[in-house]
């Protein structure tokens, strides 16, 4: 019985070997690494396509040879636009599928919900979107911007005379935390720019919104106290919503105009934007801007988007910010992997501070060495005809995010890099 | 209203009166170079002096940059037409260059155009151009450009242009020197009903003359008095159109649920395919080039299709399970999970985009703070057509008379006759038909997904039930009633608390009346 056992079990172990092993040479070394964006639901307007971008970003990776000669293997999960649905995502893609690195998250309450899935399983995640600020995490690298690198420009630039020199301001948005963080932000702000808080009008629409009528009223109410802008934090399908009431209502931009922050070339496909000629948003790139850079990234986002049949883009191909921000964040990650010679959490991390990346926007980014943030030029566009964006101003050069916004009290005392794990255990 | 366009003025009112005396001299190069690649205050001075040119070619020039058709290649500056570059000093077309940039003109350089273009038509021999521009200067305050309203109203005959005008010139008269002159204007602008007029008084609300003081804020009251109706009037229709819009995704629930006593957890699915199958069938249009009559099939083709889906459930599934809400609940849930799937994989799980045709854009100014948007309006227009051609339908046609005596008693129905499960069929299919008519009317106004009947399912049951089961009128009622509730508490509370406030008053509703608005009498309320 022991014999016939034995021969047994080495038969079955040679010719597993005998399977296994043509294979393992068959096979090439690969990483996987994960890509968690909503392709469902209310976000999906806006997070689709960054799918596509980082599969985009890898295949160009894998066509030059891969990151360290392991081709890049792509596990892209769905989280609905589903903010727990988020966190049991993120760790399916850590424990189970033993990702190297994730990229993904629009929203700030999706990136929050799966925060403590990152610092506890220890893992990496590039989020590619700009948010409010307010946080540093040793797990996280931000290459959206900070509001100093997009809110509080946006309201300088409407404040001064080429903007419009607006005097009173209606803050619209999403209820949920970017919104409500980064108008408590610019409340103060304002405040410091010595407007009265009667000239400070704030609401907020559920997710999925889709009846602005008597928003689009009130802003009107609210515009003849005096030169008004709107400051909208509105996210998701809802923007499409509010800009066609905002069209047909005829609220011309010169007389209130709306600067969005969450709004790009992508948000705008589906609505006709000759009524909202001259309507503002800021970003960190618009397709629009003139820079080789930029032209390469239109032209190979072209040709994917054609290779690859994306509905939408294979016709008329876009890109936005958001995607210029994933595709700086999967190649800095690659640098950052061979500098460090290795995919630990550790030392892929140690090795991204200073990692510097020709950037479409024309302009070279730069990780900031401590606070996991990257250096940004900040444009402001005026909505064109044909729903792309004139860039009307710009920073000189990059500038350096501030995660923990001066104008909100408590944050001087705060370091600008994420907290040691010794500092985070009493 | 814009006071980038205000420094301007001096200079366009010298060419302005300029204009008038007949005229021109060439396009001047040093200015059209600075409007193309100078900066801030630069341009805005170069824009007036375009205008003082008097050139009909720099007012050619000014409206192709206002609409972002001005480009530079090198130090040359061209106009876009086409495909061809048209010089806008000598008018010679020419082919495009390859390497081109567009000058960027920003809002303030719009409004300044727009006000200098305004200023320039004040004086133009057609009707329609002096209104258009007495319109576009309501609210610009600057006292500059006082002579120039004052030229042209001693030209102006026409009752409507002259009131306007006479508003424009009371607001550039606010900060002249004599108080009598002031006081004037203030008594004028206090008769206007334009949201500019309050901005102006507002500013002299606390002035320092106390004259001037009381009269600016009396007249600002009156001003604000007639604002107040305009508010209201915007918010009643705001009322009724989410009404109708509530009413159209309610009525066909109100046939399944209301007459036939189906709880149908896929109506909302019934809708989202309606939305879809105007969006199938604005692709057809936009395909064979007639997109801006893609409505007219895209109406009888959600019917036709969410009529037939519903008619497939109905007898499918649905059938199997009448009188036993539970099952039924349940069952239609798990269909409607199915189609939303289907959808997504049809289609995909982005929303896709329906557009409006030209006729649904834009909107209809009744007051001078109240523009009613086309579509919204075209959809409360539907709506009523809907609930007419339901009514009919039911009161008045044989199918009618059979679905309604089939709810009322279905065993005497069969025994006279009425083949019940056809009717049943019928009028569950008619139930889901309007379910997709309400999809299309939805497609015009909001985002088309997957998702999109989750969003109307429960206010759909609200209205049904808040409307008292089995009642058409109490529908109707219980729509326009949830339509106004919630805009007016919208205005008042913001968006979430609305739809909460909304929630807890219906609760409280149905549990001190359990019937709803209108509860069935006699026999037929067992």
């Amino acid at each position: 019985m022991k014999r016939r056992s034995m021969v047994k079990t080495l038969v079955l172990a040679a010719s597993i070997a005998a399977i296994g092993v043509p294979q393992a040479f068959a096979q090439e070394k690969t990483v996987k690494v994960g890509v968690l964006h909503s392709l469902s639901g209310t976000m999906a307007i806006s997070e689709t396509v960054l799918k596509d971008t980082v599969l985009m970003a890898f295949d160009e990776i894998n066509a030059k040879g891969g990151v360290m000669g392991m081709k890049i293997e792509p596990v892209v999960v769905d989280p609905a636009s589903n903010w727990p649905l988020f966190a049991e995502k993120a760790r399916q893609l850590i424990t189970q599928d033993k990702v190297a690195v994730v990229f993904g998250c629009w929203t700030s309450v999706s990136r929050k919900s799966v925060l403590p899935v990152f610092e506890e399983l220890n893992s990496l995640l590039f989020y590619p979107v700009q948010y409010e600020g307010e946080e540093i995490s040793r797990n996280v690298f931000y290459t959206g911007a900070a509001p100093n690198q997009q809110a509080i420009p946006a309201v300088e630039y409407l404040m001064s005379k080429d903007g419009g020199g607006a005097k009173r301001w209606f803050l619209l948005g999403t209820d949920y935390v970017y919104p409500r963080t980064t108008n408590k932000i610019l409340r103060a702000f304002l405040k410091s720019k010595g407007v009265a808080e009667k000239d400070i009008e704030e609401i907020y629409t559920p997710f999925g919104h889709s009846d602005y009528q008597t928003i689009v009223a009130n802003i009107k109410k609210f515009s003849a106290g005096g030169k008004t802008a709107v400051v909208s934090t509105i996210n998701g399908d809802s923007n499409v919503p509010f800009y066609k009431e905002l069209g047909n209502q005829g609220l011309k931009a010169t007389d209130v105009p709306v600067v969005a922050f969450s709004v790009g070339e992508e948000e705008l496909r589906g609505v006709d934007t000759k009524p909202l000629v001259g309507h503002l948003a800021a970003w960190n790139y618009f397709m629009s801007i003139k820079a080789p850079a930029n032209d390469a990234f239109i032209k190979k986002w072209s040709a994917y988007a054609k290779a690859k049949n994306i509905p939408g883009h294979k016709d008329k191909p876009l890109t936005n910010d958001p995607m210029e921000a994933t595709y700086i964040g999967v190649y800095m990650w690659k640098q950052a992997v061979e500098k460090a010679k290795s995919f630990d959490v550790e030392k892929v991390t140690a090795a991204m501070a200073g990692q510097t990346f020709p950037a479409p926007s024309g302009i070279t980014s730069k990780m900031d060495e401590k606070n996991h943030h990257l250096h940004k030029a900040v444009f402001i566009g005026e909505v064109k005809a044909d729903g792309q964006f004139n860039v009307v101003w710009k920073t000189q050069g990059p500038i350096k995010a501030q995660p923990w916004s001066p104008y909100i009290p408590g944050n001087d005392k705060k370091k600008d890099e994420p907290a040691l794990m010794a500092d985070k255990k009493p | 209203m814009f006071s980038g366009g205000r420094r301007a003025a001096a200079a366009i009112v010298a060419a302005a009166l300029f204009i008038a005396s007949g005229a021109a001299r060439a396009l001047d190069r040093d200015a059209v170079e600075k409007l193309a690649f100078g900066e801030g205050d630069e341009r805005i001075a170069a824009i007036a002096a375009l205008v003082a040119e008097g050139d009909a070619k720099a007012v050619e020039l000014l409206k192709a940059f206002a609409a972002g058709d001005v480009q530079t290649s090198g130090k040359r500056v061209f106009i876009v037409r086409g495909e061809k570059a048209v010089d806008p000093f000598t008018g010679v077309e020419s082919a495009l260059p390859a390497e081109r940039d567009d000058v960027v003109a920003n809002n303030r350089l719009r409004a300044a155009i727009g006000d200098a273009l305004a200023v320039l038509n004040l004086l133009s021999p057609e009707k329609s151009a002096r209104l258009a521009a007495a319109k576009a200067l309501a609210g610009v305050n600057d006292a500059a450009m006082y002579p120039l309203i004052e030229k042209a109203l001693a030209k102006e005959s026409d009752a409507e242009i002259r009131a306007l005008l006479e508003m424009t010139a009371a607001g550039m008269q606010l900060n002249a020197d004599s108080p009598d002159a002031r006081l004037a204007a203030i008594r004028l602008l206090g008769r206007s009903s334009n949201p500019n007029s309050k901005t102006l008084l507002l500013g002299l609300a606390s002035d320092a003359d106390p004259d001037i003081r009381r009269e600016a804020r009396m007249s600002l009251e009156a001003v604000e008095k007639r604002l107040a109706w305009g508010e209201w009037l915007g918010l009643a229709f705001a009322g009724v159109s989410l009404g109708s819009i509530l009413l159209l995704a309610a009525l066909g629930l109100a046939i399944t649920y209301g007459l036939m006593g189906v709880i149908n957890m896929a109506h909302g699915e019934l809708i989202m395919i309606g939305a879809y199958s105007a969006y199938v069938v604005q692709n057809l249009f936009r395909a064979w080039g007639i997109f801006d009559w893609y409505l007219v099939a895209a109406v009888p083709a959600s019917f036709i299709a969410a009529g037939l889906v519903g008619m497939a459930l109905e007898r499918s599934v649905i059938r199997w399970l009448y009188g036993r809400p539970l099952e039924t609940l349940l069952a239609t849930w798990g269909l409607s999970l199915i189609l939303i799937q289907a959808v997504r994989t049809v289609f995909g799980a982005q929303n896709v985009q329906v557009e409006n045709p030209a006729f649904m854009s834009g909107g209809i100014q009744v007051l001078s703070n109240v523009v009613l948007p086309w579509s919204r309006i075209y959809i409360v227009l539907f709506a009523v057509a809907v609930l007419a051609a339901m009514w009919l339908l039911l009161a008045k046609t044989r199918l009618g008379l059979f679905i309604r005596g089939v709810t009322q008693n279905r065993a005497m129905a069969s025994c006279v006759g009425v083949p019940t499960g056809r009717v049943d069929a019928w009028a569950f299919g008619l139930g889901s038909g309007i379910a997709g008519l309400a999809g299309c009317a939805l497609s015009q106004l909001g985002n088309v997904g997957p998702d999109l009947g989750q969003g109307y399912i429960v206010d759909s049951f609200l209205v049904v039930v808040f409307g008292g089961v089995g009642q058409l009128a109490g529908t109707v009622y219980a729509a326009l009633v949830l339509g106004f509730a919630n805009k007016l508490l919208e205005s008042w509370s913001g968006a979430v608390l609305a739809k909460i406030a909304v929630l807890v008053f219906i609760i409280i509703f149905i549990q001190r009346r359990p019937q709803g608005l209108f509860a069935l009498r006699g026999r037929v309320a067992d």
